[in-house]
């Protein structure tokens, strides 16, 4: 039995992620901005068996909260063992080259902000000497493509930290995962045409239930993510600039 | 991804004719609209989408998408009653309560059902004969109205909207959680078996002599023989047992990848496998996991495909005890007769439990299920004159499978439509409603 805090718990994906480790037994401490969403979502863990379960809304883009909330979840629980970071918006691409100021807000929301969480987290990980860090990337951080380099480059900039806190973190044994899940059908994507490659949240969430299990360093979710995108990244930019990805 | 049809894929909503609301727990509210003009939408919940005809399509309309009502909300492990929204669906709940050797009180032939499709269609399953229907064993649920009420009904709290729901075809509001009972049983196996029978006589000896002992009975028929094997097939009956090993729960791979040609099921290839599938060796007693018992279909995702893109008709009927053998030669010689085979024919004999359901469709006496792949007008024609017959001996037909019966047929096989309707919400309908109630909007 181990204690688990997931940031961004309503997401669709972390929701059936949560899921599976109330099955384990665990203790879950879920932050989210909708009260009512985590209200019923502490009694479906509680349900499904997870020891207990304590509920915080907060606005977690904004990183005034964060270090009264780690204080707060390390005074409930004792010790953090895994944390799941799993909030995030899609924003609008075009918005965003129109104007600066929401690509800024998109990259509050998508990077800083977590790297704000990460910060704090990873030195009490590295104290502790043990631990998970999961955090959702993005394989759209892997290249920049006109349809969503501001997304990208939010992820693509989260995905480079956290490759460097691994490399910080491995002399303390703390596990420093990074998820990047491809097309999945959740509300946050549910204006887009759905083809071949789209998953259910589900299937995303037992790969990263089993990729914090088996303390895995990358994981491309599903796995075939991995070789798309290493396609993706072959092409020359020579060519890649006249394509419309 | 997902599609909002219906399982039979008949009739087709054109995409841009039904809108798509998701509901989310406790903060859904109906759109401000003004309920006297007539162009107000009108809305019905959609689940799974496993009934067959048009019970949950809403042309011109707003579905209201269940899929994120999936909480449980209180899970009494000891007395075996669970309490969770509606959109959760009879695989979560069986994951969640085998490991407590708890089941479903009654299950259709499907685990990908909603709970709150179980309760608007009232489904039943091969226990009905010891067990009724799934409405029986409902002990509270929350309604939303379209005015924004949300009511608890129960037996004893607004206890005739409470019967209206049940069976109620999602007409009387949107059903958001739901407590029920669940049954004890003493592990996940189930203690089968199967014998062949030459006849409908054969069926009804067998049927009779095992609802006593037999939790589970139903049976395969091969609905293309005639004469002295008319009516021939299968007769399975089960009971649960306990397992030695724990259940494990797997997630099927295999799946109809896309649509079959519409020919793939006719009346050769249909006689052709009956024929190996009556006459295989059968094991007579066996013990099987409760999954494969329950769900057969359950395990190739999407066979609703082979079909093809036309899709096809589903037709049960029931037929009242006193007219059973009159009534089934009757229909199965005339099914044989039109050369349109029914792939999956089953037969079972309801017993006499009530429902508390107003509308709902069991009732003592004997069932047949059959489908049939869409061929247009033929197809109809068959349907309509297999309603002659229900009809002549005072049966009715489930409207979970339907997708053509005539509104005069309806109103003789639901005479509580009248009492029904008073407690229809006035913002909701359905395809099926308009169909069989054309007068009303």
């Amino acid at each position: 039995m181990s204690n688990i805090l997931i940031l961004g718990a309503t997401s669709t994906i972390a929701k059936h992620t949560t899921r599976l480790f109330a099955a384990d037994e665990h203790n879950l401490f879920l932050v989210a901005r909708n009260k009512d969403k985590l209200t019923s979502m502490k009694q479906d863990m509680l349900v499904r068996g997870a020891t207990s379960v304590n509920i915080e809304s907060l606005d977690l883009s904004d990183d005034k909260n964060h270090i009264e909330l780690i204080k707060r979840v390390t005074e409930t629980m004792g010790t953090i063992d895994t944390v799941l970071v799993a909030y995030g918006t899609l924003g609008d691409q075009k918005n965003g080259e129109k104007n600066y100021a929401n690509t800024l807000k998109e990259l509050q929301i998508n990077c800083l902000s977590v790297i704000s969480l990460l910060t704090l987290l990873a030195n009490q990980f590295e104290q502790q000497g043990s631990g998970t860090i999961a955090v959702i990337s993005s394989p759209s951080g892997d290249r920049g493509r006109q349809s969503n380099y501001i997304y990208g480059t939010a992820k693509g900039a989260l995905t480079i930290f956290l490759q460097g806190l691994r490399n910080r973190l491995s002399k303390s044994k703390v596990h420093v995962l990074t998820i990047k899940p491809g097309f999945v059908d959740t509300p946050m994507t549910k204006d887009f045409k759905k083809g071949l490659l789209w998953v259910s949240p589900e299937i995303i969430s037992k790969g990263i239930y089993n990729a914090i299990k088996k303390k895995r360093e990358v994981a491309y979710l599903p796995f075939f993510w991995r070789y798309i995108m290493l396609i993706i990244k072959s092409i020359p930019e020579k060519i890649f600039k006249y394509l419309s990805l | 991804m997902k599609q909002y049809q219906s399982w039979g894929r008949y009739p087709k909503i054109d995409k841009d004719k039904q809108d798509i609301y998701h509901v989310y727990p406790d903060s859904f509210s109906f759109p401000d609209t003004n309920e006297s003009a007539t162009d107000a939408p009108l809305f019905l919940a959609y689940g799974q989408g496993r009934s067959y005809g048009d019970v949950c399509l809403n042309e011109d309309g707003i579905l209201l998408d269940t899929q994120h009502l999936d909480h449980f909300i209180e899970y009494d492990k000891e007395k075996g009653i669970l309490r969770c929204e509606a959109g959760v669906t009879f695989e979560n709940i069986l994951q969640l309560i085998i490991p407590h050797n708890w089941f479903l009180p009654v299950t259709p032939g499907t685990k990908y059902v909603s709970v709150g499709g179980a309760i608007a269609n009232d489904v039943h399953g091969k226990n009905h004969h010891k067990a009724g229907t799934f409405g029986r064993y409902i002990l509270k649920f929350e309604l939303l109205r379209s005015n924004g009420d949300r009511l608890i009904c129960s037996p004893t709290e607004n206890s005739e909207l409470f019967n209206a729901t049940i069976g109620g075809l999602g007409l009387t509001g949107l059903i958001n959680w739901v407590e029920f009972s669940l049954k004890k049983i003493p592990g996940s196996n189930i203690e089968q078996e199967t014998i062949r029978f030459n006849n409908l006589k054969e069926f009804y000896s067998l049927s009779d002599e095992s609802d006593k002992d037999w939790e589970y009975t139903v049976a395969w028929i091969d609905c293309l023989a005639t004469g002295d094997e008319l009516g021939r097939g299968l007769f399975i009956r089960g009971n649960h047992c306990e397992s030695k090993k724990k259940h494990k729960f797997k997630t099927s791979k295999l799946s109809v990848p896309f649509d079959a040609p519409g020919f793939l099921l006719n009346k050769y290839t249909v006689n052709a496998f009956n024929h190996l599938y009556f006459k295989r060796p059968i094991k007579q007693f066996s013990v099987v996991d409760f999954d494969p018992f329950f769900y057969p279909l359950d395990s190739i995702a999407h066979w609703n495909r082979l079909y093809g893109k036309r899709g096809f008709m589903q037709y049960q009927c029931l037929i009242p005890t006193e007219h059973r053998e009159t009534a089934m030669n009757e229909m199965i010689a005339l099914i044989a007769d039109s050369g349109q085979a029914s792939f999956l024919s089953v037969l079972k004999e309801f017993g006499d439990i009530k429902s508390p359901g107003l509308l709902s469709f069991p009732r003592k006496g004997t069932t047949l299920a059959l489908d049939f792949p869409n061929r247009g007008q033929k197809t109809l024609d068959l349907l309509n004159t297999l309603d002659t017959i229900t009809l002549k001996y005072n049966g009715s037909v489930y409207p979970a499978k339907d997708a053509r019966m005539s509104p005069d047929a309806f109103a003789q096989y639901y005479p509580n439509w009248k009492e029904f309707e008073s407690f229809i919400d006035p913002s909701f309908s359905s395809n099926f409603k308009r169909r069989v109630r054309p007068s009303k909007k």
